[in-house]
């Protein structure tokens, strides 16, 4: 099995995030597209580690800990919006401009 | 081209297809669920991988965690269920869609220029020598990465928690 299909499904995944990223308005939505580049990061690496057959199972052993990091951003993330949200009654990052110049 | 590929080429084009809706539905409900699709089709992925306990690690903690704490994220900001015109920043869409569709081609352009490897796919399980791996040479990065998740649960109930004085305060 070539390793360039998933690659590239990989890269697909990392681009949609990152226009989620860009373009969505709800605070919560965002989070959803960091989500999605963390996902296109753990296939990346499960993918390599097949392809290098690493004996210490490295990429496993990192997508393992970003699925960790990914669930306390996630738990961090959501508990700021429910912060911005008591205080500001809106989870649209539009208004959320108190430190622009 | 054995039937493996053919079903590794279905999944790929499934997990585009969820990934799409995820960033373009106008409705939050539907983006949740559509991320709830995506996942299941990269752990099916892992599974293919020979990568079982990755796999199920995603379908314990992203579908069963991260998924119910976005809807509980969305349902308690109040977003407006079902279509919402307003979930879109327009004026955003043509730049982003210039800078993610060029950052595609040219995530693209390289691997199919640099990487033709071919996956050796080992059969039986990895999970035992993975477990193994995770607690000789791994043990640090693992605890402090278990020490980073408390740190993170400490965090969100500070920061989601009603302060009462806080709230005196604001309301003085």
């Amino acid at each position: 099995m070539s390793v360039q299909p998933f690659l590239i499904a990989g890269a697909g995944l990392f681009s949609m995030g990152i226009y989620g990223i860009l373009v969505r308005r709800n605070a919560v939505m965002v989070l959803l597209s960091i989500e999605l580049i963390l996902n296109a990061v753990n296939i990346n690496f499960v993918v390599f580690n097949a392809m290098l057959s690493d004996t210490l199972l490295s990429g496993q052993i990192f997508s393992i800990f970003v699925i960790t990091i990914a669930a306390a951003e996630v738990g961090i993330g959501l508990a700021i919006v429910l912060m911005l949200f008591r205080n500001r009654q809106t989870a649209n990052i539009n208004e959320f401009d108190l430190m622009k110049w | 081209m054995g039937a493996i590929d053919i079903v590794s080429y279905f999944l790929i084009l499934g997990l585009l297809l969820a990934a799409v809706r995820v960033v373009t539905t106008s409705n939050v409900i539907h983006a949740a669920i559509s991320l709830v699709f995506t996942l299941a089709i990269t752990a099916v992925i892992f599974l293919l991988l020979s990568a079982e306990f990755v796999g199920m690690v995603v379908v314990l903690v992203y579908i069963g965690a991260v998924i119910v704490l976005f809807l509980f994220g969305i349902m308690i900001t109040r977003a407006p269920l079902g279509q919402n015109a307003e979930l879109d920043n327009e004026k955003n869409k043509t730049l982003g869609l210039v800078i993610s569709l060029s950052i595609f081609a040219l995530f693209s352009y390289v691997i199919i220029n640099s990487f033709d490897g071919k996956m050796n796919i080992t059969e039986g399980t990895s999970t035992q020598v993975l477990g193994e791996i995770l607690l000789t040479r791994f043990v640090y990065p693992f605890e402090i990465v278990s020490f980073v998740l408390l740190a993170a649960l400490i965090g969100g109930i500070t920061l989601a928690r009603k302060d009462n004085a806080l709230i005196d305060e604001d309301q003085v």
